[in-house]
């Protein structure tokens, strides 16, 4: 039987995002009364793999092979498959990230697994087998039914928490073998030094009403102060205004911080799309009747440049900076 | 190089979403339909692609899955400037049902590129385009936000965790296209709008798949707490307010 559960790593580290996935795959396995096993591929210390087992993992299996230095779909579907199908996985949790994205689909195909893609709880029932997911781009959820013996779930960034279940982890690493990519990488161009928007716990937006890209600092300062990630609304980056990997909403990033500060930004159902999810948002817009308002829990109506050095000061006050 | 786009067909962004039957079923009443936004864009990119006489594309069909009363959404794809098009005719009950059905599409007609967008707007997936890659045992490239053909290669954009990578893989490939892929979505002007009348429909009758998933309700999202506010002139208030009933600074 076993619960899978796909664990990406970047250079050999695992993040948040991995302990929230073993987390989930481990609740799910312990409601099926049976065991996790992870899977990650590439070149991955001990030490870094035994860190699963903090959140529930009974088993890591990392596969290595040069051929899967880099993401090619068809290898890392293959390479998962055989390690389902060695396991008898019935459930296969994986992130719905870029390369989750990549995979899962071939997956499913590949096991004839029904997928449920952006799943934010645990499965609803066992029999039928049913998850939530979000559906109507935040507008609604679904209750879907995955009708065949192997299901795949992705599962939705910071949809759910981190939880401790300390295990006697055994630690495999396996050798294998990969046919050749056909995906070549060429190029890679890192942005080093920037806190990832779809990691961040706290994310500070700005949007039209900023008037101008020479306004940002006090909105930067703000997010640093908070430790936060930057996004803006779609017009902002259009304009240039910002770089647009920090574009949230329906056609930009589907983000879901703990705590999302949108700032002169009106709130179109199309902007909204991208960060309903989030668990607090906060408006701070000149005009009261702002559609962001009516998702906001917490507003101010007043003047973006006139708050946002004020916010600064009280939050470096509060830090004792 | 023949393009396929691939399109889904989704209530208009600004939709009031409802449902009917005991939240079984989306309420389709009074709704205005359109071209998923990421498949408009996808078109775009593909029709920049023909325009530029060096990438050397011969053709840009799009292809749907769906009854006869999403032709007009198919006549539009055609009046922004696809030179024909296909249609599936069945409901498109789920991902895996659809893309089996436009495998078949694209086995009977070879295609060098073929590409979707990353999620459909009503069911948001992000599923398809690689479902069918790997039906027909085919390269995929997900997460693309460039997408350029130079003496007959594709190089490709994608975008990775903090960054992005620019790849190759041998056509025929199929990419999944987000944000970057094109500025702004193509409009139609008049004189499309008219070569569109004409512009042929393919239609294909669908091959027997079962679905693996099914939809059996739907709920709105819980209501969120009304928002407190707080006066402008005292934002240390708000901090103190995250601080003590967010816990979250
Ligand atoms: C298919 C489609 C997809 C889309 N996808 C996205 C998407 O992914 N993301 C997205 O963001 N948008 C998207 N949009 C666009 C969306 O409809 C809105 O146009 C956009 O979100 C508006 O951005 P904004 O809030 O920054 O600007 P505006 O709507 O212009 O709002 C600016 C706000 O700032 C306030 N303001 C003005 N001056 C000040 C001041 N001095 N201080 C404080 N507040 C001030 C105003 O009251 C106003 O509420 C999409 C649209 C379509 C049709």
């Amino acid at each position: 039987m076993t619960v899978l559960v796909y664990t990406e790593n970047w250079e050999g580290k695992f993040k948040k995002l991995s302990f929230e996935l073993v987390s989930y795959a481990s609740k799910v396995a312990e409601m099926m009364a049976t065991t996790t096993t992870a899977v990650t591929l590439g070149e991955v210390s001990d030490d870094e793999l035994k860190v699963l087992g903090k959140y529930g993992a009974d088993k890591v299996i990392c596969l290595k092979n040069e051929n899967l230095k880099n993401l090619d779909s068809q290898l890392y579907t293959n390479a998962i498959a055989q390690v389902a199908q060695a396991e008898g996985s019935k459930v296969i949790v994986i992130a719905n990230n870029n390369s989750g994205k990549a995979i899962a689909p071939r997956l499913s195909v590949k096991l004839k697994a029904a997928l449920g893609s952006g799943v934010s709880q645990l499965p609803l029932s066992l029999s039928p087998f049913t998850v939530y997911k979000r559906a109507f781009s935040g507008g609604a959820f679904a209750h879907v039914v995955l009708k065949t013996d192997t299901k795949i779930i992705t599962l939705a960034q910071n949809s759910f928490d981190v939880v401790e279940n300390i295990k006697d982890v055994k630690v495999e690493k396996v050798d294998i073998q990969v046919e050749a990519p056909q995906t070549a990488v060429k190029d890679v161009q890192k942005q080093s030094g920037k806190r990832l928007l779809t990691d961040a716990e706290i994310v500070v937006s700005g949007g039209r009403g900023m008037k101008s890209p020479d306004n940002w600092s006090p909105l930067v300062e703000l997010a640093e102060l908070l430790g936060a990630a930057t996004a803006c609304s779609r017009p902002v980056s259009d304009e240039g205004w910002r770089p647009p990997e920090e574009h949230a909403g329906q056609t930009g990033k589907i983000i879901a911080p703990n705590l999302y500060i949108a700032v002169g930004i009106s709130g179109a159902t199309q902007h909204i799309a991208g960060v309903s999810g989030s668990k607090y948002i906060v408006a701070i817009n000149n005009d009261k009747s702002a559609p962001i308002f009516e998702v906001a829990q917490y507003g101010i109506v007043g003047d973006a440049q006139k708050v946002l050095p004020k916010l600064v000061e009280a939050v470096k006050e509060l830090k004792g900076k | 190089m023949k393009i396929l786009v691939c399109i889904s067909h989704v209530p208009d962004t600004t939709t009031k979403v409802k449902f009917v039957e005991g939240n079984t079923k989306f309420d389709t009443n009074g709704v205005q339909w359109v071209i998923n936004p990421w498949d408009e864009l996808s078109l775009t990119r593909a029709l920049e692609l023909k325009d530029d006489a060096g990438a050397g594309v011969k053709s840009v069909t799009v292809a749907h899955v769906g009854n006869a009363t999403t032709e007009p959404t198919i006549r539009k794809a055609l009046a922004i400037g696809a030179d024909d098009a296909i249609r599936v005719n069945a409901e498109p009950v789920d991902a895996y049902f659809v893309a089996a059905q436009l495998a078949e599409v694209v086995k009977k007609e070879q295609f060098d590129i073929i590409m979707f967008g990353i999620e459909s707007s009503d069911y948001n997936n992000s599923a398809v385009g690689g479902m069918l890659a790997e039906f027909l045992n085919l390269p995929s490239v997900s997460a693309v936000s460039n997408l350029k053909i130079e003496n007959g290669k594709a190089a490709i954009t994608r975008e990775i965790d903090g960054g992005k990578e620019t790849v190759t893989v041998p056509t025929p490939f199929v990419a999944i296209v987000q944000k970057g892929i094109a500025k702004e979505p193509r409009i139609a002007a008049m004189r499309g709008i008219m070569m569109a009348r004409t512009k042929p429909i393919r239609v294909y009758e669908p091959i027997a798949i079962e679905p693996l998933t099914e939809y059996v309700e739907f709920e709105m999202p819980k209501p969120r707490a009304a928002c407190k506010f707080v006066d402008a002139e005292n934002p240390k208030e708000l901090i103190a307010l995250l601080q003590n009933e967010t816990k979250l600074i």
